[in-house]
């Protein structure tokens, strides 16, 4: 009798029960669509910290260089001897100002946390290359670069300048003279060889020739990015030589998004060896076991490596700025906020249409119970379709919020998000010396420098944003059950009588 | 059958209180009819409440088969309104989205009733008024007569004791009328039922057996000097 009655119910009032489904409708609609939009939103934004970090990586951590402290700041001076002509080349790598190493035993404490599936350690190095010759006529030293920066040292010393923000030594005062010199400075990476799936290396492509191999742990082999590889016309087969070491270049690198980390990829324990840094690592990367568990990953690590830096993908987001974080705090916010409107306002409008439906038939109801139907035959009754009215409603809002999620995802806006903007665009170190020449400040490692991604928002609709719909669904019709099963408890056998309809 | 002593219904709204019965006494046997008559708002319809169980009487006892139809527990008095009463109403009162055939069966669905068995009870109630062909119908392709029959069945279907109408044929032409108070008499007599049953019309009450007149919510019974 249930299932007759709610059918023949359903099918002879389809128009009113289409008004209640379709309040409901709207609003699981725009849920399902805000929740894609957000999940997109989680998406773009992730997609912006692999960009840097590399697509395995869920977690980084770094150590930054107590303040003060000559965290590696760049100090190659050339000796003075008076007046004269002076020729030099050098070739140094250091690690990048304001970060300071973490050793392989921390890396292996690391490794050990709970929720860490994998941590991969790098190392990021800038190479100087200098080569020239001058003449020098007096002309005072240069004066050391502020302190936090990394002294500048002996004549015409390069400022420091590696640390982000921080200001560059300034050169010393140009004396006259000529100089003839060349500067290269580029960035490396030390890559572990044999976990190329979470680090510096993961976000990127190879476009041509071949990636590491974890046999590679100790090879002169290089893997360049594609842009650097462009700009100083490498291919595969070249080589390249760091720190008075020949590597040939194995494979070409594109990022995929964004900027890569580094001009060079070098195997990890190559670049200790050239850096003497042996066991040593700037930045730990770490895929959690799953993405529930990256907060607690976060404070695990905090805990037990003291005076690190632990960024996750969240961490980033909040230092995202320009047109993504503008879209995402408004799909947040008030694309929340405007579904629980929504949501509010469509549960109660189908709690006033199943109730006021429920006084239009008071006395068939009245009829029911004086023919001895039990009160809770007659709510479950007037429960089963409104739950049924609602299911219906979900499948709209489902269908709904769908299409307005293939709707976002075709016209897939671009957003732009500039990142890590507040630390400065990489401390442009000042660059004096000897002639006066080359005002190129170099900036800090790449990775700390001010990035500009651009991302497509996509709003992907996953199985538990459908489950919500389904449980608001139900959730819609029980409201507006509840409110009109209330009403028909309230009625009396007597209300069969009533001339009223 | 029924044995009502110094029944009393009182409507309050507000500080007005409407006696709508007032002090009835009344016994109907088991078996006879009864025709209630009496102006409009004389508190007819009430007393065919008390008598259903649909509501409970202010003060005084309503008994039906043992049963003290004011005191009984909710859950109870839902069952002796399943069990015992079958009800026919002024405006028939069917379930507009059902079917004449399943408007029957709402009669057998808080017996327990299977669902072949009540089907075909309900098959052989519409039968019996006629309307044999017409179970699959809505009530809206259906006559104002056959409607009556159809809710006839449907108060017949579960084998009650009593069958209660609230003038059945009020809202019928006087040609239907006929037909439907033919019916009730014939089934009246053969399922031998207590049969009660309010009319406005001077012509059916002249013809009743049994006749009490209710005004002001007090009753005066004149029995028929002819047997029925
Ligand atoms: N639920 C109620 N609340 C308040 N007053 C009521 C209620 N039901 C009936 N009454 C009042 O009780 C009195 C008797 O009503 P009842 O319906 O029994 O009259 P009736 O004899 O059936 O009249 P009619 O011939 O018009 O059907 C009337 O004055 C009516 O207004
Ligand atoms: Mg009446």
């Amino acid at each position: 009798m249930f299932f007759t009655y709610l059918r023949r119910e359903l099918r002879r009032r389809r128009k009113a029960a289409l008004v209640v489904s379709m309040g409901l409708a709207l609003g699981i609609g725009l849920v399902l669509t805000v929740t894609s939009v957000s999940a997109g939103m989680k998406n773009a934004q992730s997609q912006v910290l692999h960009s840097l970090y590399g697509l395995g990586t869920d977690v980084t951590v770094t150590k930054q260089a107590a303040s003060g402290q000559d965290g590696g700041g760049q100090k190659f001076g050339i000796k003075r001897s008076g007046s004269g002509s002076q020729s030099s080349s050098s070739d140094r790598l250091t690690i990048s100002a304001g970060t300071t190493t973490l050793t392989s035993s921390q890396l292996a404490t690391i490794a050990k946390q709970n929720g860490v599936s994998t941590a991969v350690g790098s190392l990021s190095l800038n190479d100087f290359k200098f080569n020239g010759s001058f003449k020098l006529q007096g002309g005072t030293s240069g004066s050391s670069g502020s302190g936090v920066s990394g002294a500048g040292a002996g004549a015409g010393g390069f400022g420091g300048g590696q640390r982000p923000g921080g200001a560059g030594g300034s050169g010393g005062t140009p004396p006259s003279g000529a100089a003839n010199f060349s500067l290269n400075t580029f960035t490396i990476d030390g890559v572990d060889t044999s976990h190329l799936s979470v680090g510096p290396i993961s976000s990127l492509a190879i476009t041509s020739g071949k990636n590491f191999t974890s046999a590679q742990s100790d090879s002169a082999v290089a893997v360049a990015d594609s842009s650097y590889a462009k700009s100083k016309k490498l291919s595969v087969g070249s080589t390249v030589t760091i720190s008075g070491t020949k590597f040939t270049i194995i494979g070409i690198a594109t990022a995929s998004s964004g900027s890569s980390t580094a001009n060079l990829y070098i195997p990890l324990t190559k670049a200790q060896t050239l850096a003497g840094q042996k066991d040593k690592v700037t930045t730990v990367y770490i895929k959690a076991t799953s993405s529930q568990k990256i907060a607690a990953v976060k404070s695990e690590v905090q805990k037990a490596v003291s005076g690190t830096t632990v960024t996750t993908a969240s961490d980033m987001a909040s230092t995202v700025s320009g047109s993504l974080s503008t879209a995402a705090n408004l799909a947040t916010n008030l694309g929340k906020w405007l579904s629980i409107v929504v949501l509010a306002a469509a549960f109660l409008i189908s709690s006033l249409l199943t109730s006021s439906a429920v006084n239009r038939r008071v006395r068939e109801f009245g009829t029911l119970k004086a023919l001895g139907w039990r009160s809770k035959r007659v709510i479950g009754q007037v429960m089963g379709e409104a739950v049924v009215n609602g299911l219906i409603g979900g499948a709209l809002g489902i269908a709904l919020g769908l299409a307005g999620a293939e709707a976002i995802t075709a016209f897939s806006p671009s957003l732009s998000a500039s990142l890590g903007g507040s630390s400065g665009s990489g401390g442009s170190g000042g660059f004096g010396g000897p002639g006066g020449g080359g005002g190129g400040g170099f900036g800090g490692h790449v990775a700390q420098a001010a990035h500009q991604v651009t991302v497509h928002l996509t709003a992907p609709v996953t199985l538990a944003s459908i489950g919500l719909a389904v449980a608001l669904a139900v959730a819609g019709g029980l409201v507006a059950g509840g409110f009109g099963g209330w009403r028909a408890s309230r009625l009396r056998p007597a209300d069969a009588l009533r001339r009223v309809e | 059958m029924y044995r009502l002593s110094g029944v009393q219904k009182h409507y309050t709204k507000g500080k007005k209180t409407v006696r709508a019965l007032d002090g009835v006494d009344l016994e109907i046997p088991e078996g006879s009819r009864l025709v209630i008559q009496g102006p409009t708002g004389g508190g007819k319809s009430t007393l065919l409440q008390m008598l259903g169980g649909l509501d409970r009487p202010t003060s005084g006892t309503v008994e039906l088969a043992g049963h003290d139809l004011g005191r009984i527990s909710e859950a109870r008095l839902t069952g002796v309104r399943a069990e015992l009463i079958g009800f026919v109403f002024q405006s028939f009162n069917l379930i507009p989205t059902l079917s004449a055939q399943e408007n029957v069966e709402t009669a057998l669905a808080p017996l327990g009733v299977g669902k072949a068995e009540r089907a075909r009870r309900a098959a052989a109630a519409l039968e019996s008024v006629g309307l044999g062909e017409r179970s699959g119908h809505s009530p809206a392709e259906l006559s104002g007569g056959q409607q009556q029959r159809v809710a006839i069945a449907r108060a017949l279907v579960k084998e009650p004791k009593v069958l209660l109408a609230d003038e059945p044929t009020g809202n019928l032409d006087e040609e239907t009328r006929d037909d439907i108070m033919l019916l009730l008499d014939d089934l009246q007599r053969e399922h031998g039922l207590t049969f009660v049953m309010v009319t406005h019309d001077t012509a059916l009450a002249a013809k009743a057996p049994r006749l009490a007149t209710i005004r002001s919510g007090k009753v005066t019974v004149r029995e028929s000097q002819r047997a029925s």
